[in-house]
């Protein structure tokens, strides 16, 4: 439709990408927060956040997506993530005498309205959201930024940019 | 007492703080590295003689997840630190002249041993399906390293039958999830012995040893071992030469076999014969090879082949002696993988028709060289003389005397095939030999020669371990092994259940 | 019966894997395989209708435990199902690799390896 904009797709789905993104993204949100009371929780919460940055670079092209979460930010935020996985899992050593123990007070059956009614639950979720949103993004845009062009007769497949080996999921 | 989620959580903390940290600091992946490793071992040894279990977010055995230490799982623990040491060693000159990028590099190798230790201390059959899946990712990514075309497809290969392994693995343990409703594996044990075997039982045991035999590259599943080994950065190939195909096979199998399902004769007979087949057809591929890593990753079957004999026999004597030659064997194959990439690091190729005369110039690596091949081809003073000795004695008092003689033959063609390197590679020359071309030709730096002469100590001196100390060490493994099932569900389920007598 | 169709859907993948030529189809082979066992996997705890594995205040513990459907399974195929995520991830990244070095997908033509 608009021939001139090279990047991205057709007004429709760029307008609707607009509207529907943040509304996605909270969605995401929603899920990781709200993962330790209803179906949820940190994978699918960042499935969902990742799933934002997915839609930005179809319908508007990678430069667009990239510069809402570049790739030096998200390997940082994917790092960072299984980091504070981690520290909360040794933060359970420290204060609940295991590894993993769950240190936080806890309520059963959970009272309404506060905040950590499971323990670190909640910690754990927004730290693999983090990391879960952070990493799938960069798996897709790594495997996308690759086209199959012609040169000299045979079908050559080449990267627009230099990526590195993608980083692989690992958290649970 | 050591904490023993510190085994899992030290490598991944460095794992990830790699990446994070080094953009800034250059130095920081290899100081990185080589500090957690060293960490990791001083932790290992401290281990030893130590027997705990360790409730992961203090849930109680059959519920949640638990670690457990013992004889067995120590021996292993002290295998991957040390020969990851000696690798993070060597690879600090290694991989900068070869690749790129060391921060991915030291990520994924930390990962692979954070993969390792969990699987060998795991007391939970889902999550050691966790941690083997961890290693494994690991060590495809590892494999394929260079990105080159051999590389990659060796590591296609490698990551196609992995995965099947791994799908027969999950089947099993969806299996007896679904019989028992327990992931626990003492729980699983006392269940057994309870109910006795079925069918589903039977069919889900034979899944995990298909999925644990590819893992281990014994001889009807070793299709990808001698291209994959051979593919990857040589540390690399020490690793998983060394240890991970110990890690990730052998210790699960012999885990399975002793304290879940309990030893049979029919089991005993398999696990014997698939040796002596992996011992024979191994050897006699590696005969024929002109490739330097090629030929050591046929070694690796082959010797593979003398672990599960030694566990195979069932008896005390058998268990001690395939316990001490994994322990030998990850020493001298991880020694010798390093000698080959010291090679390949000055004269950029590991064909042996090429090569030649290296005694003169290059002789810390060529003396190590000759250690760990009279070490694994079994010649007295050393370490591999000793296990491979036990293993056929305990053969003999089993009242197997052709087992023996397999054993020995397979030794004589080791031997014959060691020769053939140190004839070709250092102590004379092949016929495509070029004399100018390697002239400029030194010793590797420093820290390389340390992690080789690291090894080849350890190589002559670990024989001595026979004359007293053999049982200190040793004498855990035969314990835990030996006692069956039921000294393990007692250990872990201690008081919560009623347990039946012997 | 509805296990039996698990294992036929697991030997489809199977026969993907070990009899496919291309690539592809190999990968998709392997999800299928995966993908049989998250199912198996998923039934072992089904039950028929059963509820949310959620406890909340006005539900008895006996009702949660004769109508709450197996809570554990689904974190087993949770787990699972990303440490498949990583196995594919991985497995296309390196197939594309390969796409650019041969410049096919044919397994067959794939073979610089000494036999």
């Amino acid at each position: 439709m608009n021939k001139s904009k090279q990047q991205g797709m057709s007004i429709i789905v760029q307008t609707v990408a607009r509207w529907t993104k943040g509304y996605i993204f909270l969605f995401g949100v929603y899920l990781t927060f709200y993962g330790h009371l209803t179906p949820g929780g940190g994978f699918s919460g960042g499935v969902v956040i990742a799933v934002t940055f997915v839609l930005l670079t179809l319908a508007f092209g990678k430069e667009r997506a990239l510069s809402k979460l570049g790739k030096v930010l998200a390997s940082v935020l994917d790092c960072s993530g299984a980091l504070l996985f981690l520290l909360i899992a040794a933060l359970g050593i420290l204060f609940g005498g295991a590894f993993f123990a769950n240190f936080i007070e806890k309520r059963f059956p959970s009272a309404n309205f506060r905040l950590f009614s499971a323990g670190n639950l909640p910690l754990c979720n927004i730290s693999i959201a983090i990391k879960v949103g952070a990493s799938l993004f960069m798996i897709f845009i790594i495997l996308a930024v690759r086209r199959v062009v012609e040169i000299n007769g045979k079908r050559k497949l080449i990267s627009t940019e230099f990526f590195e080996t993608p980083e692989k999921g690992k958290s649970r | 007492m050591t904490n023993l989620s510190l085994f899992i959580l030290i490598p991944l903390a460095a794992a990830f703080l790699i990446p994070v940290v080094s953009r800034k600091l250059k130095w920081f992946p290899d100081v990185c590295g080589i500090f957690t490793t060293l960490l990791l071992l001083l932790l290992s040894l401290q281990t030893m003689n130590q027997e705990t279990v360790y409730a992961m977010g203090n849930w109680p055995a059959p519920y949640g997840i638990v670690f457990v230490l013992d004889g067995f799982s120590c021996l292993l623990l002290i295998i991957i630190n040390l020969v990851g040491f000696v690798s993070t060693l060597f690879s600090f000159e290694y991989i900068e002249y070869f690749y790129t990028s060391k921060l991915r590099y030291y990520s994924l190798f930390l990962l692979m041993l954070a993969g390792m230790n969990g699987v060998v201390l795991t007391g939970d059959l889902f999550n050691l399906f966790v941690f083997l899946e961890i290693a494994s990712i690991a060590s495809y990514a590892l494999v394929g390293f260079g990105c080159q075309s051999r590389e990659l497809e060796a590591s296609f290969k490698y990551l196609v039958m992995s995965t099947v392994a791994s799908s027969f693995i999950l089947l099993a343990i969806a299996l007896v999830y679904g019989r028992f409703g327990s992931l626990n594996i003492a729980h699983i044990a006392l269940l057994i012995k309870q109910h006795g075997m079925n069918d589903t039982i039977i069919f889900s045991f034979v899944l995990l040893l298909v999925g644990f035999g590819v893992k281990s590259a014994i001889v009807p599943f070793h299709a990808w071992l001698p291209d994959a080994h051979p593919s990857a950065p040589a540390p690399i190939s020490a690793m998983l030469s060394g240890v991970v195909i110990k890690a990730l096979g052998v210790y699960a199998i012999v885990r399975l076999v002793y304290n879940l399902f309990g030893m049979t004769a029919l089991i005993s007979n398999l696990l014997i014969y698939s040796g002596i087949i992996s011992m024979i057809i191994g050897v006699l591929l590696a005969l024929g090879q002109w490739d330097f890593k090629r030929l050591l990753a046929y070694h690796s079957i082959s010797q593979m082949g003398y672990i599960f004999l030694g566990f195979g026999l069932g008896t005390p004597l058998g268990i001690l002696g395939g316990a001490f030659h994994l322990f030998n064997h990850s020493l001298f194959k991880s020694l010798l993988f390093l000698n080959s990439g010291s090679v390949e690091y000055e004269t950029g190729t590991r064909n042996l028709e090429k090569l030649g005369d290296l005694v003169q110039k290059m002789p810390v690596t060529a003396f190590s060289s000759l250690i760990a091949s009279l070490s694994i081809s079994g010649i007295p003073p050393f370490n591999g003389f000793w296990s491979k000795l036990i293993i056929i004695i305990a053969a003999v008092q089993a009242g197997k005397p052709v087992v023996a003689l397999w054993a020995v033959i397979g030794s004589i063609l080791t031997l014959a095939s060691f020769s053939k390197i140190q004839r070709y590679v250092f102590f004379g020359h092949g016929k495509n030999f070029d004399q100018n071309s390697f002239k400029a030709i030194n010793e590797v730096p420093l820290l390389m020669k340390m992690s080789m002469i690291i090894l080849a100590i350890l190589c002559t001196f670990t024989g001595l371990l026979m004359i007293n100390g053999v049982n200190g060490i040793f004498g855990p493994v035969v314990n835990v092994l030996d006692a069956g099932p039921h000294t393990y569900i007692e250990k872990i389920l201690k008081s919560n259940f009623f347990i039946p007598g012997n | 019966m509805i296990y039996t169709l698990c294992f036929l859907l697991f030997t489809i993948g199977l026969y993907g894997v070990t009899c496919k030529k291309n690539i592809v189809k190999i990968i998709l082979g392997l999800l299928i395989m995966e993908y049989s066992i998250n199912l198996f996997l998923i039934l072992l705890g089904w039950r028929k209708n059963g509820i949310a594995p959620i406890i909340d205040q006005s539900m008895s513990h006996e009702v949660f435990v004769f109508q709450a459907v197996d809570p554990l399974p689904q974190a087993l195929v949770l787990t699972s199902i990303v440490i498949g995520l990583g196995v594919l991830s991985l497995m296309v990244a390196i197939s594309i690799r390969l796409y650019q070095r041969y410049g096919t997908f044919d397994i067959t033509e794939m073979n610089k390896l000494k036999r």
